[in-house]
């Protein structure tokens, strides 16, 4: 007898209590540690001799893990997985973290046993493949910025930030400029920028560029003043509401005249890339995210790689290790060899298996793929913003870079948030925009579709922004404060988790 | 171009919509001088084979330890990864997902980290961890850091023997924020007053466990923190836990990810619950949804830069998701009996090491205690340099040499019996 | 109610004697949503007109609390930390800290209650 037999024989399927919220597709997964113990793990491993200790302690007792069967484990983490939402199951428009298409050819070759299986303290002469790698990318980033100093070993692009204002201060120290101590840094920036020029020692300087979205001669004049207490700027450009900064040859100059260095978060590089380098109009130094630019996946939030690009003149403050060629022979900057760099920022060389997915990704693309890359990147931010202008307000004037930037002003009126179109979307089947960012607008929604995204696919979004606008000028509020009702579950109590913090599992 | 799934009849239906007849147009507002006259100077688009192969020539000139006898630790261990951890990292819906800022749509991630941060937690002995942090030694400079703001000091004292490249990502950390460090060289009355943090790091860079109690009775005199560092997470499978500690971090790369080099890799940061919210970087918590379904997010982020701008307690914003997974995935396979035994095999791989190449004339340990990698001191008047130099030219990375005589050799569970005696011989055979 | 004054950061002050009695109005109190966790000072610190001495935080932000009075923080009501829902503007429940002044012009300076309704209404 099946078990289904057995179920309509003996039970009444209305009535029966069935442990979880699994239906059809839709699974309910517990944690690992709820799971029925296994008497043996999920790998095989030989039994351990018993030789006595040469530790200096005892053996571990109980540590608390669970313990479950290979089948069991691969399970979970397969339902885990159908959880999620990612570029590979639908259009990710999220604005200022470029969700593009991640080849999978980068992982293959990042899985080469010469690639994964080699260690960062081998003897150089064991890894000149991976030097040359290091090398040729270094090359590779320093053609596309038109910065020819490159610094591979940030692991993020905040860590790239860090090292990036470190340069500029380490700049400073050695050219005896102490008096030197504020950043200038727009109210539109990256919440990072702050962040990282605290940790670098400087006082903050905000340029306001509310009025147009962009920083104005004007404004940056006055931030400046007379300069002499000015280490730098950090501008994002194209900037955080999708603009380029019109002025910025202009107020590059003053910057450069005042003594000052320009630090370009280069966020936004997707727009730029293969067209335009950053160098050409005046960046001093600039961080690029090889997990948003060059296609090195995501991961769930990392890992990422954050490589500076830096002018000839800051070439001596960057952190070390550099990878140098002599003759035909690579190797990395030994101990001592510069002492002008600015520190060591992490452990090793960097996030090498990073630099192999994205030297990957460029050698795919070349010269002529990357300036498309730019071009449809931009060309879809503007059919996107063109297309949504009558739905959504436009709080600036184009165009656009790479990214669409619409408000919840229309919506508001309405009773409808930003919040409410993000996760109207999500009930569609799409993942939002980035929302409330950047925050020198209320209610902002970044969008950017990147350019690997059809214009099929976009304009399904364009059809679902249309369809949730029309709903919310049909103010049908109380269902747009119940999306998403698809979704895997609903809308999180986030204050109860952040006023009572569970941060692990614990047996009751 | 294989990744432009843009037709030129859809290009200028869009230029259209817009009103543009040039792409040029959208970028209008670009000086001039920034354009790239043409195209890069780089190489055009290349087929995917093309790209393999060129990829696979880099590779082929370096010596891998996947098929070469290979026993080089000093802080990155080259250990078996179950075949079902890269076929979970490499699905789609963990490879291509965002941090899980849209919770109803990355349960799957949230949960992993929680069941990572609760693995973490339980191995290490504390009563919280984050979702991860770069690596190991930016974790020790972030923990430098927070015990500062802890403690409102700015001095940090380095207990033992800390891998070099901890102490120099640290040592930038504090340069950035005025801070002072010193050594304690060992011994616990050597701490000063108004000291921040002690960091102590077991197995210390040379391989030996430390106790961590008489550690724990300075700090507290002092009034000072005890940071533990770890950089073999494995040894936690055997070694007691450090939970007197008041941080606990370091690198958890052994179990789950490859070494590619040297990233990226795993840090891990635990600590105690009250300091939660001095804790760097990323944390994710329970919590219900609308229908009162148990479910995650990630929390207490008013600590992070978005929000709090220049008064952030970390610049980090990315954690090591994906290397969290697959450490989650390899440690749900080896469970509590599967890591215990783990630890146990490279310990007796050690000990027969250790045997091994102490039965050459001259060679002995320069500790007695060990868990995976143990200290040779070389016969006078040797150079453990020319030494690993010598072994690397006939493909075997033998070790690293810690300093002029002193040879780091590290052994997992993938050495053999043949593996490790052919190393003897060659060391027997070089000096 | 004349004794209540009102700062352009949203802090209210209630000045008893030598003594102010520091919360926040009800305007930050919106403006700030669901709180999640309040960072208290220690009593006996000194803190001068204009520094922060308190931060709350609401799930998607973090605000530091200003004094408008210089003194020496007498008082800190950690009944807050357990009852978020009690910082409000309320005098006997939502105060934050009590300051011994040092410069009692200070808080006469202030805005009174009507000064402070028509400032928000400018802002909205």
């Amino acid at each position: 007898m099946t078990n289904a037999a057995a179920l309509n024989d003996n039970m009444d399927i209305d009535t029966m209590e069935i442990q979880d919220d699994t239906r059809g597709l839709h699974y309910d997964e517990n944690l690992l540690y709820e799971k029925e113990r296994c008497d043996r793990p999920g790998v095989d491993l030989p039994p351990p001799e018993g030789t006595p200790l040469r530790t200096g302690f005892e053996a571990r007792g109980d540590i608390g893990l669970s313990q479950v069967s290979e089948p069991q484990v691969v399970r979970h983490f397969v339902r885990l997985s159908t959880k999620n939402y990612s570029i590979d199951s639908g259009f990710f428009p999220l604005g200022s973290c470029t969700m593009k298409h991640n080849p999978r050819i980068n992982e293959k070759n990042a899985r080469i046993a010469g690639f994964a299986h080699i260690h960062p303290m081998q003897p150089e002469s064991t890894v000149q493949g991976a030097l040359a790698v290091m090398h040729d990318l270094q090359g590779w980033l320093a053609e596309l910025t038109g910065l020819p100093g490159v610094c591979l070993t940030p692991a993020a692009g905040a860590h790239g930030e860090l090292a990036g204002v470190m340069t500029i201060a380490r700049a400073h120290e050695l050219q005896g400029n102490t008096h030197k101590k504020v950043m200038l840094v727009p109210d539109s920036a990256h919440g990072t920028n702050p962040a990282t020029a605290a940790m670098c020692g400087f006082d903050i300087r905000v340029i306001p560029t509310k009025e147009t979205g962009r920083v104005t001669v004007e404004a940056f004049k006055e931030a400046l003043g007379d300069g002499n207490d000015v280490a730098g700027m950090m501008v994002t450009n194209p900037n955080t509401c999708g603009l380029f900064e019109t002025d910025i040859a202009e107020i590059v100059d003053l910057l450069h005249d005042a003594g000052g260095y320009f630090y370009c978060d280069g966020a936004n590089f997707n727009a730029l890339v293969g067209k335009i380098r950053p160098g050409d109009f005046g960046v001093d130094v600039m961080h690029l995210n090889l997990h948003k630019t060059f296609s090195t996946p995501h991961g769930g939030g990392g890992p990422g790689s954050g490589p500076i690009c830096v002018a000839e003149s800051l070439r001596p403050y960057i952190p070390s290790p550099l990878v140098l060629k002599e003759g035909d022979t690579y190797r990395l900057e030994r101990d001592g060899e510069r002492e002008t760099q600015c520190g060591r920022l992490k452990g090793f060389q960097g996030q090498f298996g990073m630099h192999v997915r994205a030297l990957s990704y460029m050698l795919s693309h070349g010269a002529d793929g990357l300036k498309q890359v730019s071009e449809d990147a931009v060309l879809n931010a503007n059919y996107i913003q063109a297309s949504l202008k009558d739905d959504f307000h436009a709080p600036f004037e184009g165009p656009m870079m790479h990214e669409a930037l619409f408000t919840e002003k229309y919506q508001k009126e309405h009773g409808v948030t930003t919040l409410d179109i993000a996760k109207g979307l999500i009930e569609y089947g799409m993942h939002p925009m980035t929302v409330y960012f950047p925050l020198v607008v209320n209610g902002a929604m970044l969008i950017e579709p990147t350019e690997t995204e059809g214009k099929d696919a976009i304009d399904r979004f364009i059809d679902v922004m249309k369809k949730l606008a029309a709903d919310a000028r049909n103010g049908d509020v109380e269902k747009f404060h119940n999306y998403p009702q698809s979704a895997p579950t609903k809308r999180l109590d986030e204050v109860t988790a952040a006023r009572q913090p569970k941060l692990r599992w614990s047996e009751a | 171009m294989r990744y432009l799934p843009q037709t030129n009849a859809a290009r200028k239906e869009m230029m259209e919509t817009i009103g543009i007849s040039n792409v040029d147009e959208l970028f209008c507002q670009v000086p001039d001088k920034a354009f790239i006259d043409g195209k890069a100077n780089v190489p055009d688009h290349k087929g995917e084979l093309e790209v393999e192969r060129i990829m696979q020539s880099y590779a082929d000139q370096n010596v891998d330890a996947l098929t070469n006898r290979f026993f080089l630790g000093a802080g990155v261990y080259f250990h078996h990864v179950p075949a079902s951890v890269d076929y979970i990292i490499q699905r789609s819906e963990f490879l291509t997902a965002y941090t899980p800022y849209q919770p109803e749509i990355a349960q799957g991630t949230l949960q992993y980290l929680f069941e990572f941060q609760t693995m973490i937690a339980q191995i290490t002995g504390q009563e919280v961890a984050n979702a991860s942090l770069y690596d190991g030694a930016t974790a020790m400079g972030e923990a430098a850091l927070m015990a500062m703001r802890i403690t409102r000091r700015d001095k940090v004292c380095y207990a033992n023997e800390i891998h070099p490249q901890y102490v120099e990502v640290t040592e930038t950390y504090l340069n950035n924020n005025d801070a002072k460090s010193y050594s304690a060289k060992e011994d616990p009355s050597n701490i000063e007053d108004d000291t921040a943090c002690v960091i102590v790091q077991s197995p210390d860079f040379f391989g030996k466990p430390h106790a961590y109690d008489a550690w724990r009775k300075a700090c507290d005199e002092k009034g000072a923190l005890l940071v533990v560092v770890i950089n073999e997470i494995v040894s936690l499978g055997l070694l007691p836990a450090p939970a007197d500690a008041d941080i606990v971090c370091g690198e958890a790369q052994s179990i789950g990810v490859a070494m590619s080099y040297g990233g990226p890799h795993l840090g891990f940061f635990a600590c105690r619950q009250k300091y939660i919210r001095q804790m760097p970087g990323r944390v994710c918590g329970e919590t219900i949804d609308a229908d009162g379904k148990r479910g995650y997010v990630l929390t207490l982020s008013t600590r992070e830069q978005h929000i709090r701008r220049e008064k952030a307690t970390s610049n980090i914003c990315t954690n090591q998701g994906l290397c969290a997974l697959a450490f989650t995935v390899h440690m749900a396979l080896l469970g509590e009996d599967g890591f215990k035994d783990l630890a146990r095999i490279n310990h007796e791989k050690a000990c027969q090491l250790a045997d091994s190449v102490t039965s050459i004339d001259g060679i002995s340990l320069a500790n007695d205690t060990f868990f995976n990698e143990i200290a040779v001191k070389l016969p006078a008047g040797k150079s453990a340099p020319k030494l690993v130099q010598d072994l690397a030219d006939q493909n075997i990375i033998a070790g690293y040499a810690a300093n002029e005589d002193t040879l780091l050799i590290a052994v997992t569970e993938i050495a053999t019996e043949g593996g490790m005696k052919a190393l003897t011989e060659a060391i027997k055979g070089a000096l | 109610m004349s004794n209540i004054k009102y700062t352009e950061d949203h802090e209210w002050i209630k000045v008893d004697g030598d003594t102010a009695w520091i919360g926040i109005t009800t305007y930050a109190r919106h403006a700030l949503g669901d709180l999640v966790y309040i960072e208290l000072p220690e009593t006996g610190r000194q803190i001068a007109k204009g520094d922060d001495f308190a931060v709350v935080e609401s799930v998607k932000a973090a605000s530091e609390i200003y004094t408008p009075v210089t003194g020496e923080i007498v008082e800190v009501n950690d009944n807050l930390q357990d009852n978020m829902d009690d910082l409000k503007e309320d005098i006997d429940t939502g105060w934050i800290v009590k300051v011994k002044m040092t410069d009692d012009s200070e808080a006469s300076a202030l805005m009174d209650k009507a000064a402070y309704d028509s400032f928000v209404e400018g802002l909205e």
